[in-house]
């Protein structure tokens, strides 16, 4: 799965590449140039991925960081 | 009251509040440098998000997407704001978590700290301070400017005893926002700034959409009452006379108004002009954009990578899962503030409302115009103070960072222990921001002012995401040495300052590093170039370089972390 969401990412710069629309002068929705509708999707999409990274790719060494860390401060704070 | 008077009482209100925020914030200080300069690492989720997109957003997002959008079409959107939806959000996974972590664990506050750890050198520190201040003075100038010429642009005509265009003039409008920020700064350290990023991020939000509400639908009655709406009926296209119902409605005539030449790309020219639009010539052309270029913008949002006040921003969490909301959120909150500036942008191409010379040779001034000749006098201040909001809420974090490097990374440094006590080392931080400001103030007075925000934005980016390269391979490169570290930042800064003095220092516009491959000539971004060629110098230096020592490499990167320290490259 984590593969896969960084694959997503990789997706996400291929398609924010879109050639195919520069040229395209319609309106989505009667008021959104199409490029600009096209990449506020990439926008919405991103934070789809992004959600996905924090569930699938999020790195699993960093509760003993936060643990530890609190402790220093902790035994610091009573000396 | 005249209208100008009102703007400015309620900006003056606005900031008075964000001033009483500071000194609120400051009675629940610690009285510890940790607490004033990191919150003590205590910011939540939400703060955390509110905190990183206000830094991130500045005059650039509003004021320089506005213009840009103005003069170059809604292109600009795909150029910046998605391409940062993607990688800023990456930048805060992939360096912003691991960076907390590191800086909780070994107690740094700024990232020479973290590079002087990393790389076991002392001299990387005075290498990077001047280049890291000098890209931080750019980005000041960015947001100070901004101010000036927003207000300028919207209070033209409010005030002809001060200056003849009516205006008031940038230099005062850029002197009270320094001032105000340097208030809160000072009283409310990192904890202040933190809640008035999350403050001013509220306001400029609410505040950009009404303004978005009003200019929609002010343009649209306009292009009714002129005539220039449309209707089809019974198959033909006829003028339309009844007003416009709602904001929808509103969009719908509004958006049929841009020109072909701000909705695409691609090559327009006049005989591609839509039948339906009535623009003014001069926004019904424009030439190709090389996709090559377009590709390799891309690279300018890795600057966030490098910006040393995110780094102390990354550092104020509180724990490693009050990064995912800002991961999550960002890009959607980035589209929440770019398209409606992008659409007010090629909107005042359409010749629906009469965009005068000075402000169409000006692109900086178009938003502030825009809301001041489609919003009351009550509301417009409002919107200028939403405006202001976007500004300070970078200028805040980049005010405090720049103190916070000078104090940690050269004074504290490079005396004996325990020479400064807490209160002399926040008293020390607070004369160089103030130094800081002052020469970035100065600045603003000069030529440079004349710049495009946008240009000057770029500039500055360009410098910083050429500097990625290294933070990425510091984390998770056991290979990288001081040797190389030293070659990537030097060919980076000498590379930026050769290609940045090639475009007369950001006077022409729109420069670009140019190849001929293959009989045909491929436009790129000066970026590309700096970040190969400061990646290339970086990982071939530490190629044939001594490797760090054993005990660094098991400080980052042990054993159970994936593979064993002796194997290193």
């Amino acid at each position: 799965m984590k593969y896969l969401v960084w694959g997503l990412v990789v997706l996400l710069v291929v398609l924010h590449q879109d050639l195919w629309n520069w040229d395209n002068d319609r309106l989505v929705f009667g008021f959104m140039p199409v490029t600009l509708a096209y990449h506020a999707g990439i926008s919405i999409a991103a934070s789809v991925v992004w959600f996905l990274a924090t569930k699938f790719a999020w790195p699993s060494d960093l509760e003993g960081v936060t643990k530890s860390a609190s402790e220093t401060e902790h035994s610091e704070a009573v000396s | 009251m005249s209208p100008g008077v009102i703007k400015v009482l309620i900006i003056g209100v606005y900031l008075a509040a964000l001033v009483s925020l500071g000194l609120f914030s400051s009675r629940l200080f610690r009285g510890t440098s940790k607490d004033y300069l990191l919150a003590s690492h205590s910011i939540g989720p939400f703060l955390l998000l509110m905190s990183l997109f206000g830094t991130t957003m500045t005059g650039f997002a509003l004021v320089g997407s506005t213009g840009e959008a103005f003069a170059e079409g809604v292109g600009v959107y795909a150029m910046l704001a998605s391409s940062s939806g993607i990688i800023h959000s990456l930048c805060f996974f992939v360096l912003g978590i691991k960076l907390w972590s590191w800086g909780k664990k070994y107690g740094y506050t700024t990232q020479i700290a973290f590079f002087r750890d990393r790389l076991g050198s002392d001299k990387i520190g005075l290498l990077l301070f001047p280049i890291l201040v000098g890209l931080v003075i750019p980005y000041l100038l960015v947001g100070i400017i901004s101010a000036g010429k927003a207000i300028e642009g919207a209070t033209r005509g409010d005030f002809l005893m001060l200056t003849e265009s009516g205006s008031i003039p940038p230099w005062l409008t850029e002197l009270v926002i320094c001032a105000v920020v340097l208030v809160y700064v000072f009283f409310g350290g990192m904890r202040g700034t933190a809640w008035a990023n999350t403050f001013q991020t509220i306001v400029f939000m609410v505040l950009g959409v009404v303004a978005f509400y009003l200019i929609a639908t002010g343009l649209a009655a306009k292009s009714v009452e002129s005539g220039r709406a449309h209707e089809i009926r019974d198959g033909q296209r006829v003028v339309r006379t009844e007003p416009p119902s709602g904001l929808m409605d509103s969009l719908h005539i509004v958006s049929q108004e841009i020109p072909k030449a701000r909705r695409v790309r691609a090559e327009v020219t006049l005989s591609d002009q839509l039948a339906t639009v009535e623009a003014p010539e001069k926004f019904r052309t424009r030439e190709r954009m090389d996709p090559w270029l377009f590709l390799t913008y891309m690279l300018i949002p890795f600057s966030v990578g490098m910006f040393p006040h995110l780094f102390q921003h990354w550092l104020t969490a509180r724990d490693a899962n009050a990064f995912k909301l800002s991961v999550v959120a960002h890009p959607v909150f980035i589209l929440i503030v770019w398209i409606p500036c992008v659409l007010i942008g090629v909107w005042a191409t359409t010749g629906l409302i009469d965009i005068p010379p000075p402000i169409a040779s000006d692109p900086n001034k178009v938003l502030g115009f825009m809301v001041k000749s489609l919003s009351g006098d009550v509301l417009g201040g409002f919107l200028l103070a939403g405006i202001l909001a976007a500004i300070m809420s970078s200028l805040d974090s980049q005010f405090l960072c720049i103190g916070t490097m000078f104090t940690k990374d050269i004074v504290v440094h490079y005396s004996r222990e325990d020479r400064f006590s807490d209160r002399q080392i926040i008293l020390i931080s607070r004369g160089f921001i103030i130094a800081v400001v002052l020469a970035t103030f100065l600045l603003s007075l000069t030529t440079i002012a004349q710049t495009r925000v946008f240009q000057l934005g770029i500039w500055c980016f360009s410098g910083f995401s050429s500097l990625f390269p290294l933070a990425f391979l510091a984390i998770y490169w056991r290979g990288l040495t001081k040797w190389g570290a030293y070659a990537g930042v030097l060919t980076a800064a000498s590379v930026w300052f050769w290609l940045f003095s090639a475009s007369q220092f950001g006077a022409i516009e729109n420069w670009s590093v140019d190849f001929t491959l293959g009989g045909s000539t491929i436009h790129t971004m000066p970026v590309a170039t700096i970040f190969i060629a400061s990646t290339l110098a970086t990982v071939i230096v530490s190629l044939v370089t001594p490797k760090p020592d054993a005990t660094t490499l098991e400080k980052f990167f042990p054993a159970a972390d994936g593979g064993r320290v002796d194997d290193a490259m």
